[in-house]
């Protein structure tokens, strides 16, 4: 094993550590404030500390640049990351994949159940707007995408998923009152259940910003998306599920 | 020949005439119709305030109360002001009370009894227009006073952290910081909510709550700052979404000095009805011009969604449109904050160029509106460092094509909300680019045939192409085939479209009278 595992970050000079931060204190400027960020850069582990730059700004603000080197060393031997289990795809990949795989459009129904009135999740991830300068569902071009908006009952849910032959059925809860949002799913998942086969039944996915994502078993849906979920990991989501991880799908 | 592009001026002309062609079938719709959100606003200006328990505004249940006895199609004006007499009632929002819980039923008016009513309902909402006519000459007042900024491009800051007593002291530090006008954007969604909030709100989702209390506080507090600052800091919010016409009236109440305004983003973007959409929108212009609001239309948003050069011509078609729209609705010129954006993909070879072409092009084709710069976002990667020279150069088109509100990019754009050191740094940017380059417009005229002037004539020339093709078959046909961005939008579907009735031969509506007469 002759590959190196343990690292430190890099100025211009191997080993030398050197890292760059930029942060904002509370108070005005002053030697005293700067004495401030020094301070915690050090206690962030940088020793020594150069403060190259401190800058009032705001009532009361000042801004801080510092280089310094930290001890730290890295162990590539014993990083741990969780990775996604589905690769995220960009809408044009989303696009091609469901034109050469599926060759149709895939049919995605969203609503709000139940009494809740709040659209704001159901129409971030599908109107074309979007979320945090990512466009929704409705931008891609091979989704064909049917937003029924806020309190539709369960049986309307079921019929319209039914008509539109849904791939994918997209139920948004924000009202947790009373856990509103756990019968509510519940209700669903049970009427999906019931109304179809087990081989026929839609994809079945909620999204809201108090959801477990770990309750899909007990909620009986596919999937949970919990808060700050941006439409293009909505969209590779279903082609994993609907697409690429089903090999042998074709009859 | 004229001006720095050389723009061919019988192509201009055509270009204005086919937007003309192509909205007037738009307007003549508008004006046949009405919805629940104008009526609601015409009795917002007769006077009406204020919520039930729930929070839902008494306007709504005085509307839905008239509608669900004699229809929307004739207006509320006269069935509420008829009743008003009938019930021996002094105020419509006690009126709205009692229709709320049932205890009045409405009729429409006829012979005397309707004379009455409309001639009552009439000098209702002439007070509401006049307490309009007075911010507006109020606002003159405190422009003279406080003065304009020394410099143009204004330059447009946004905040929004949801809560109204959060967002004033950062609007009033951004204006100390340099911002010549504030935006407070609003929370998610609010443009599908088919009513507007009551009161202070201090919680939102990624924005806050338009509400009228919340324009008068942030208003007061900017015209603190105005004060202190020597220089009247503008209040921009959104006319946009289901409540157009009401944002519209309460901002001319509140003294708010832009608006967002466009007149196809709620139909491409949120799923809204075109009908609603176009009838709303006539409506909340007419009261935009009345009260001396600068409109910022959304052209911006198109090339978020497509190609920035490819559909580039796609940008001043709708210029000429909102253009079009906003002149028959009343807007002068000075009112038309028409909207572009920086968002050629960095790595296309002389993306610069192509951008200082597009820019141009827009001044050029419109000398005397104060056009909306937008910052980059689309290509905003996370990696500060290169969104702030992006910024930069950004910043540097925006002088030197002499744009006329310019909103303030961020580098941190797509990572976090942005933090006081982040608003810092990009008005450094901004100050430095004008500081060092604030004239160049002066000196900058692209060579005759060169690369700019060619590229300003091709967006053009596709521009009317697509023109002469929406003019075959109409705008509405154009939405409903997906002609702007790639949404099919067809008029007979979206958001909104119960709350749209085509006039009846009596329809009345005190407001539209007042705000077409001439002044």
């Amino acid at each position: 094993m002759s590959e190196k595992t343990i690292v430190r970050p890099y100025g211009d000079t191997t080993g030398d550590g050197m890292v760059q931060v930029s942060f904002t204190l509370p108070v005005p400027h002053d030697k005293r404030a700067e004495g401030a960020a020094v301070q915690l850069a050090n206690k962030m582990g940088m020793d020594p500390a150069m403060l190259v730059h401190a800058k009032p700004i705001g009532d009361g603000f000042t801004f801080f640049v510092v280089y310094g080197r930290v001890n730290h060393l890295v162990d590539l031997a014993k990083v741990q990351v969780v990775e996604r289990d589905y690769p995220l795809l960009s809408a044009k990949e989303v696009n091609a994949v469901v034109k050469r795989r599926l060759r149709r459009k895939l049919s995605v129904v969203g609503a709000c159940i139940g009494t809740d009135a709040h659209t704001v999740g159901i129409d971030a991830i599908l109107n074309v707007k979007g979320i945090a300068g990512e466009k929704g569902l409705e931008y891609y071009r091979e989704l064909k995408v049917t937003n029924l908006g806020a309190q539709v009952s369960v049986p309307e849910l079921v019929e319209a998923a039914r008509r539109e032959r849904a791939d994918a059925v997209l139920v948004s809860q924000v009202v947790t009152q009373r856990d509103a949002h756990l019968h509510n799913t519940r209700e669903m998942s049970a009427a999906f259940r019931e109304a179809m086969p087990a081989g026929r039944r839609p994809l079945l996915i909620v999204g809201g910003p108090r959801f477990d994502e770990t309750m899909t078993g007990e909620l009986g849906v596919d999937r949970i998306f919990g808060r700050g979920t941006t439409p293009g990991e909505v969209a590779s989501y279903l082609v994993h599920a609907l697409i690429t991880s089903r090999k042998a799908n074709t009859p | 020949m004229t001006g720095k592009l050389g723009l061919d001026p019988a192509l201009v002309a055509r270009a204005r005439e086919l937007a003309r062609r192509a909205g007037q079938p738009v307007v003549d719709l508008a004006r046949s119709h009405t919805t629940v959100s104008v009526e609601r606003a015409v009795l917002r200006l007769a006077g009406v305030t204020g919520a039930d328990p729930d929070g839902i505004p008494w306007v709504n249940r005085l509307v839905d109360a008239v509608v669900a006895d004699v229809g929307l199609g004739h207006g509320v004006a006269a069935p509420v002001f008829d009743a008003l007499v009938r019930e021996d009632i002094a105020d419509v929002t006690l009126l709205a009370q009692k229709a709320a819980a049932g205890s009045v039923r409405f009729g429409q008016p006829s012979g005397k009894a309707a004379t009455a009513a409309r001639r009552a309902s009439r000098k209702a909402v002439a007070a509401g227009v006049r307490a309009i006519d007075r911010r507006r000459a109020e606002r003159d007042r405190l422009v003279k006073r406080f003065g304009d900024p020394e410099r143009r491009p204004w330059i447009y800051l946004i905040v929004a952290t949801g809560d109204i007593y959060e967002d004033i002291p950062q609007a009033q530090a951004a204006a100390r910081a340099g911002a010549d006008v504030i935006a407070v954007i609003r929370s998610t969604g609010q443009s599908l909510l088919d009513y507007v909030p009551e009161g202070a709100t201090r919680e939102g989702f990624a924005g806050t709550y338009a509400t009228q209390e919340n324009f008068r506080l942030m208003r007061a507090a900017l015209d603190e700052t105005s004060r202190e600052l020597g220089r009247y800091v503008r209040l921009t919010n959104y006319a946009s979404g289901l409540c157009m016409p009401e944002m519209a009236t309460l901002a001319g109440l509140e003294r708010l000095d832009m608006m967002l305004n466009d007149s196809m983003y709620g139909i491409l973007f949120r799923d809204i009805n075109p009908i609603r959409t176009f009838v709303d929108q006539r409506f909340s212009r007419q009261v935009h011009a009345r009260a001396g609001i600068i409109i910022n239309t959304g052209e911006d948003n198109y090339l978020t969604t497509a190609d920035a050069v490819d559909e580039a011509h796609t940008v001043t078609v709708s210029q000429l449109l909102n253009e079009f729209f906003a002149h028959e609705a009343g807007l002068a010129d000075w009112q038309l904050g028409l909207g572009h954006a920086f968002e050629i993909n960095p790595d296309v070879p002389e993306s610069l160029r192509l951008e200082l072409a597009h820019a141009l092009l827009a001044r050029e084709l419109f000398p005397d509106a104060p056009l909306k710069w937008m910052p980059p976002t689309k290509h905003m990667t996370g990696d500060v460092f290169r969104g702030n020279l992006l910024d930069g150069f950004f910043n540097l088109v925006g002088t030197m094509t002499g744009q006329g509100i310019l909103l303030v990019g961020m580098m941190t754009e797509a990572v976090v909300t942005p933090w006081l050191s982040d608003r810092d740094v990009a008005l450094q940017n901004v100050r430095y680019v004008l500081g060092a380059a604030g004239g160049l417009h002066e000196d900058f005229v692209p060579a005759p045939g060169g690369f700019i002037q060619q590229r300003a004539h091709r967006v053009l020339g596709e521009a009317v192409d697509l023109l002469e093709r929406i003019g075959d078959q109409s705008l509405l046909t154009a939405i409903a085939e997906g002609t702007f961005g790639i949404m099919k939008r067809p008029a007979d579907r979206g958001k909104g479209l119960s709350g749209v009735a085509r006039h009846e031969a009596d329809y009345y509506n005190p407001a539209t009278e007042i705000l077409e007469q001439p002044l």
